[in-house]
Order: C-alpha cells, then structure tokens, then sequence
C-alpha cells in the first residue's frame, strides 16, 4: 500500500508537470502571433498572467468567471465518467437562464430563502430535460450524442434569442421603444449576495465549490455513482453485472445537464439580474476544457476554474494592455485549449507517461511491467 | 533478404527489472529445421526472452550469437533484418484491410514513398506456394476466420523475409481443428529452411509439434531436450515445479432437484438468424453438465438467454422453479444466478476498476457493503481483503487495477465475486481458456467446490480433456442444437469429437 501511494503521487507530479509544459508550448507558438501583430510577447503574457492577480478586482473578476465554468465542468465531468459526451453545455446554459428568468420573474413576492433554491432547482431541471433529449436518443434511439447535443445548441439559442424579443423582453424595452433584447431585472430576493462592496464576486462560487465537493462525494461514495462509472467505464460489463446502461446513459445526461442549467441561474442571480443575450460567453465549451483541464475530477476542476477564469479575465486586460486586435486573444485561448487537450494523449496513455517520467529523472525506478507483474 | 538461420544461440541471458530477476543466466540454442518449444506458466520469463531475440528489451547480462556471429537486435525492424520474425498472440491486423494490404504495411516502411501492391501479390504468392499456406490476397481481414488470420500473420512474417518465427501462444484463439491445421503447417514450414519458436502452455500441443523442449520456471532453465523422450506429465511437473494433479470429479449417487432448466430455447443470434433451435438442457443441484461444442455453434448464446442479456424468443427457462426467461439480467441475478463470462477483460471485469471495486460489482447495492445509499468503505476493504486471501488472487493489494492482473489472477477476480455470492446456479463459459496450468488447476478445484455445495454448474467448453474431468453429464452443440445429453461414462473423446464435427453418433 505504502509503495502505491508514493507512485501515485510521483505520477500526480508527472501529471501537473505534463500539463504545465502544453501550457507553456501554447504560450510559445502564442508568442509568435503577438510578434506579428508588433506586440512584445513577453509584455503580453506579464500582462495576461499576473495583471488579474495583481488587485482585488481582477481576483474577484477571475472568480466570478470560475463559478459558471466549474459548474459546466462538473456536469461534463458526469457525463464524460458515465461513457457518454456532453457537447451541448451551451445549449443547456441558456435553457438553464430562460427557466431562472421566468421562474424568477414570476415569483415576485417569495423570500429569498425559498425563491433562490426554487430557482436553482428549476434551471437544473431546464437544463437536465434539454440534456436528456440527447441523452434518450443515444440511449433507445443509438443516435450519436455529439451530434444530437451541438444540434440542441442550436435550437436553445435560436430559442433564447426568440424569447428575448417576445413573450420574455423587459416590458420598459417596449414601453421606451429602445428594444434592447433583455428581460426585465429580477427581484431582489433573488440576487446572489455579493461578498464585496464595488465587486461582481457572489455566493454563486460558493455553491459552486460545495457542489463540486458533492459531485465527488456522488461519483465515489454512492452506489449510484459507482454505477454511473461502472457504465462509462465498461459498458458490457455493467451490462453483465445486472446493470441497466440504457438508464444510466440517460441519468448522466439529465445530471450533466442540469450542471450546466445551473451555471446559467448562477450567471442571471450573480452577475447579471436578467438575461442578456451574450449571457454565456461560450462557458459552455469552455467548460469543456475546464473538465478535461481538472482531469475530469470534481476536485480537480475547482483549480482548474480559476485557471480559465484567470486566462479570460487576464486576456481581456492585455488586449487593453498591449494594444492587440482581440482576435488575437481568441487564437491564443484556442492555441491552450488545444495544447492541454493534446497533452491528453499523454495523461492518458501509461508508456508515454513512464517515458515522460523517465525523461525528468525517475530513471532508476521507472516502472517498466516485467512479465512477471502482467502476464 | 537475411541470410538463412543456421543456428542461434542465446548464452547467459539475465535480465532485471526492479525487484524482480526475469531471466536468470538462461542459455538456449536453437538449429535450423526444428521446432523449439517454449514452456512455461505465465511470468516465468518466456515472453522477456523473446522480446530480448526481438530487441524489444536489451539483456543486462549474456550474449546471442546468430550462426557464430554475436548481435544485438535493436527493435522489430532489425530483427527482420537478421530473419528473425514474431507472431504475437493477439493478430496484429487492421481488419478492414485487405490481406495484401495488410502484408503491404510492414513493408513501406523499407520503401518511404512508392508502394507498389502488385509487387507484395507476387511475393506473397510465392511465399504462400513455397510453404503451402493458402491465403486469399483480396479479401478484407474482417472477413477472415481466426484461424484465416492466423495464416495471414504467418505469411506475413515469412514475406517480409524471416526464417525464423517466433510464436507466441499461437493457438490460444484456435478450436481444435484449426490447431490441428496450424500443427501440420508447422511442421511441414520446416523443412523449408525455417526453424520455429513455439510458445505455448498448452502440452498436447508442444508434444505434437516440437523437437525439443525448453522449460523455464522462476526466470530460469530448468529443463532442455528432446520432446519425445518425456510425457506431457513430466513436463507440467517440471513447469509448475511441483506435481500436478487434475481435479476430477467422480460419479454421485444421487444428485437433488433440478434447478437449472432450459426448455426448447430458441434465440437469434447478432446477424439475425436463430442460433439457438430449441436447445432443452437441465441441470440439477451439486451437478455438472459440460456443453462441448465448437465455438460458435451457438454457446455464446445460450450463455446469454440464460442470464437475460439475449431475449428467448421461443421456449422456456426455469431457475429453481421460477420462470427467468426473459427477465433483466438484475432480476436473474436477484433470483441467485452466477456467470463467469467468456471475455473476462469486457464482461466479467472493467479493467481500469480496482480489484476492489471489481468484486463488489454484483452486490454493491446491498448490506452490508452499503447502506441508504452510500458504499461503505470499511465494509467493502474486509470483503475485498477476505476475498482475496481466500481466493489466493495475486495483486499487488486491492486497489490495483483489473487490467495489470493476470488472466489467471483476473479469473480468480471472478470466481471469488461469483461463487461467494452462492447462486444456485452458475453458468461457466470457457472458464480456463488462455490460463496456465496452475491457474487452470484452481479453476477447476472451485468448481468441483461448487459443485459439493450443491450448485448447478453449466459449463461451456471445447476442451474435452477439461469436460470429461469435471463433468457428470455432457452435452454437445452442434449448429444451434443439442445433439446428445450423455453420462460421462458413457463418453469418448472420439465420440465427441464427432459430435462436434455434426456427426451424429451411431444409435442403430
């Protein structure tokens, strides 16, 4: 046993290691675009990594992005364990907003006791049917579920979009005839409380944290979860074991989904008060990334939110910064998305990873399987 | 093309890897035109001996000499080019290539840029005349039988110029026929120029097809010579390193109620057709009954109606007395069903679950490992802890994955889920298949242990030497049907073996 933790945390710093070096190759072929655009990249990244860090509004700014990814993260975390993809976070963002807004703006009298978990659990259950479509087809229907959850996404923001214009549009929109698309402000007793005078940083990373805690506590320490990993993991054998996949697949959906509706109640009861039409800011995918970033472990997906938030909160400072077109900061977000999905390849694979881990010194005691210990 | 293998001789190989001494000064040598066999259980070193002549590994100690001259092989590519060649016991084919195709891709490597597909038809045709090895250039890998692909290997191997071919476990996918087929190949590739490796645990087999026999036990030699001058007893003793006796069971006076009863199934199988054309077989409490067969006549199947991953579309299926035909597989194994499934990496485990979470995979819902809910930790770590000092499965503790067990070790994994939950019936399919004798052994005594406790064993296999220990009654399936239910005593290997090749025996 003792020998088996300390290998695990030996790879533990083998992993950390590894994804800290695709960091760091993105941030390289980054620097090149920054020197085309006449920029100094060295300026750039000071800006970009240490500028959020560097006051209290860039920390708080960083966690109030965190909140909504960690949530997104978790649900696609579910799924991903569960053997089933999650594409549509976005879609499920934007359900989750239109079912807090509506409940939100209908309940106008409720304490806010009552009304902030109604809301949540309503944006939970919007998100987690919208995700259970998907889930459903795949399960009864064999209908691929990255098709069928991007497809979704569309459907949810043409549907967002509608009901931002019609039957949810701030009724002062009309009466002033600016129709700006948005929906009336939610009552008070709705608002997150925010911990700081003069910051966006609310209660929303709170629960987001404590949900985290609990996901984890679900996976591995309930039956059900248990399950839910037995069928991501082997599908037959689950089947075998006197499992029901079908089910399963289905139930990891709605979970998976209902994370992401309540990323969106975070955003409308935390930061915004309404909804808007750029409500999501594309947490839906990036959530993704923050998932696979956090090794697809609730507890490593906390971390790894406030990485993103710091790269979206920081990014935004450099471009005011140093001057860049914003494109730019969009290339070089995806040139990190896809150094840290690459370095996947590694994280996942044991022989590349002993090679990696061999490379960096653990010579002697690397772990090479005699036959004696596989055959 | 390498020039012709006229010996080979490995001298003082050792070889470490920490903590453990995988090869321990072994000296081996092999002549042109023979077939040397490998023996030894599983980790005694064979595979990191071969890999060493491969050049996958590198020794720490000794040499090799290849025909007097010393090398050092430095990877698959390089041993090509010593005509030294491997067959790994799981194909390496893509399947939805075609056999020349397929032979095509270990060459490009030699010619970067040009391919040229009626070059490799040429050579191959040659190699597949000059050793009697029929292939079928044009057809996809997919389309071929296991033992198709096999040849497919071998022809592959032998047109990228090797001489010498090493083997490994080469028959474990094989049925009783085609390893027949593939012996009379072997033996009739040397006598072309080739001489042969042939590792294998399987002793029939290596009486059969080699000349001389090496045994390694422990990283050691600890025997080495001529085949004929030993018997397949002698030579499991000195493998295993102590004497080997085959459980068997005897004949019961009286056996009790039956509990497993399967009543004219019919069933279809995965391309539609009925697999299963009403197959009756009971079986009662403390009995046995074998279902032999070659595989693919429909065992798969019957496995799977039994425990409810294959609706019955006709027929009945009893447990003790309640219908199960067509139930969940949860309701069955409510009922007190146990499987031991044929694929034990994807049916009977998940491979990247602990060997923990791995044993609880049929009972993690109930008490005491789990209450409201909740898994309970402590619970859980005992039964782990007591099933694996009972079921002696060696891991280096329990929360090792699955999928760095042995398959013997994977198989106890099972046994031990299985059996402790005392079904009242347990259906077996290819329980042994790809173990070494000592596990095989083990296998087989908690079986019979089974048995005593007055479980209804099914079994399913194509080993008759392994039915005939074990089995009170006998069925063979033949194409969808069971021919014949016989006492074992009435049983020959002869008259089953025609049973299974669809001869109906001769009842008058």
């Amino acid at each position: 046993m003792e020998k088996n933790k300390a290998d695990k945390y030996r790879y533990l710093t083998v992993n950390i290691i590894i994804v800290l070096a695709s960091l760091l190759i993105a941030l390289v072929l980054g620097a090149f675009l920054f020197l085309i655009a006449g920029a100094n990249p060295f300026e750039a990244y000071g800006v970009m990594l240490t500028q959020p860090l560097d006051g209290l509004f860039g920390i708080t700014e960083m966690l109030v992005r965190a909140a909504p990814l960690m949530l997104v993260g978790l649900g696609i975390a579910i799924a991903f364990r569960s053997g089933i993809l999650n594409i549509g976070g976005e879609g499920q963002i934007m359900i989750g907003v239109i079912f807090a807004t509506a409940v939100g703006l209908s309940l106008p009298e409720m304490p806010k006791i009552v009304l902030v978990p109604v809301i949540f659990l309503s944006a939970f259950i919007g998100g987690g049917v919208w995700a259970g479509i998907a889930g459903w087809m795949r399960a009864y229907l064999n209908v691929n579920e990255i098709l069928s959850t991007v497809m979704l996404n569309y459907i949810a923001i043409q549907l967002y979009l509608y009901l931002l214009r019609g039957p949810l549009i701030d009724p002062k929109e009309v009466s002033y005839g600016t129709g700006v698309p948005q929906s009336a402000l939610l009552p008070e007793a709705a608002w997150l409380t925010r911990f700081i005078r003069g910051f966006r940083l609310h209660s929303g990373l709170v629960i987001a944290i404590v949900l985290a805690v609990i996901v984890f506590l679900f996976l591995w320490k309930t039956t059900v979860g248990y399950r839910m990993r037995a069928v991501g993991a082997e599908p037959k054998a689950a089947t075998y074991s006197g499992m029901n996949v079908k089910r399963n697949l289905v139930l990891a959906m709605v979970l998976s989904g209902g994370f992401a509706g309540m990323a969106g109640a975070v955003e409308v009861l935390g930061v915004h008060h309404r909804a808007l039409e750029s409500i999501s800011a594309g947490y839906g995918f990036s959530g993704i990334v923050v998932a696979l970033f956090g090794g697809l472990h609730p507890l490593g997906i906390i971390p790894a939110s406030a990485v993103f938030g710091l790269l979206i909160v920081g990014s935004d400072m450099m471009q005011r910064a140093v001057e860049v077109p914003a494109s730019i900061i969009l290339a070089i977000q995806g040139l990190i998305i896809l150094a840290i999905v690459s370095s996947n390849i590694f994280l996942r694979n044991p022989k590349l990873r002993d090679k990696i881990f061999r490379l960096l010194g653990g010579g002697k005691e690397a772990k090479i399987e005699p036959e004696g210990g596989r055959a | 093309m390498a020039e012709i293998i006229e010996r080979l001789e490995m001298n003082h190989i050792t070889k470490r890897f920490p903590g453990v001494l995988a090869l321990d000064d072994v000296t081996m040598n092999l002549q042109k035109g023979e077939v040397l066999a490998l023996l030894g259980e599983n980790g005694a070193g064979k595979t990191t001996l071969m890999n060493i002549l491969y050049g996958l590994y590198h020794q720490d100690e000794g040499n090799v000499l290849l025909n007097d001259k010393k090398i050092q092989v430095q990877g698959p590519l390089d041993a090509l080019e010593y005509g030294i060649g491997m067959v790994h016991q799981h194909f390496m084919l893509v399947p939805n290539m075609t056999v020349l195709e397929n032979i095509a891709l270990g060459m490009y490597q030699r010619t970067r840029f040009k391919m040229d597909l009626e070059k490799v038809r040429q050579r191959v045709l040659e190699v597949a005349d000059r050793y009697n090895l029929t292939v079928k250039p044009d057809a996809y890998i997919w389309q071929l039988s296991v033992g198709e692909q096999q040849r497919v290997e071998l022809v592959k191997v032998l047109t990228l110029g090797a001489n010498l071919l090493i083997l490994d476990e080469p028959t474990a996918a094989l049925t009783p026929q085609q390893t027949d087929a593939l012996i009379d190949l072997l033996r009739q590739m040397i006598t072309q120029d080739t001489s042969i490796i042939f590792i294998s645990h399987k002793l029939n087999e290596v009486k059969a097809v080699s000349d001389r026999v090496a045994v390694l036990r422990n990283g050691g030699l600890v025997f080495e010579g001529p085949t004929e001058d030993h018997t397949a007893e002698d030579l499991a003793e000195k493998m295993a390193g102590r004497e080997i006796s085959y459980p068997k069971t005897s004949k019961k006076e009286e056996y009790g109620r039956p509990i497993l009863q399967i009543e004219k199934v019919v069933a279809e199988g995965d391309q539609g057709t009925d697999s299963l054309q009403g197959v009756s077989v009971e079986v009662r409490s403390g009995e046995i009954v074998g279902i032999a067969g070659v595989s693919g006549n429909g065992q798969r199947e019957l496995a799977d109606v039994i425990n409810g991953i294959r609706p019955v579309k006709e027929g009945r299926i009893q447990l003790d007395g309640v219908d199960i035909s067509n139930r969940t597989p949860q309701q069955i194994i409510d009922l007190g069903m146990g499987y031991i499934p044929e694929d034990r990496m994807h049916e009977g485990t998940i491979p990247s679950f602990t060997v923990r979470e791995n044993l609880i995979m049929k009972d993690y819902r109930r008490e005491p490992l789990a209450k409201n809910f909740f898994l309970r930790k402590g619970q859980i770590d005992t039964h782990a802890a007591s099933l694996i000092d009972a079921f002696k499965v060696k891991t280096p503790s329990m929360a090792t994955s699955c999928a760095s067990l042995s398959g013997g070790n994977i198989q106890k994994v099972i046994l031990a889920r299985e059996i402790t939950r005392k079904p009242k019936a347990l259906v077996a399919a290819y329980p042994i298949r790809g173990l070494d004798i000592g596990a095989s052994e083990y296998v087989h005594s908690q079986l019979i242990q089974a048995r005593e406790e007055g479980m209804a064993v099914l079994l399913i296999s194509e080993e008759l030497d392994e039915l005939l220990d074990l089995c009170d009654r006998i069925a063979v399936m033949y194409e969808g049907r069971v021919l014949d239910v016989l006492p074992r005593e009435e049983c020959t290997k002869q008259e089953l073996g025609l049973l299974m090749a669809g001869v109906s025996h001769g009842k008058e």
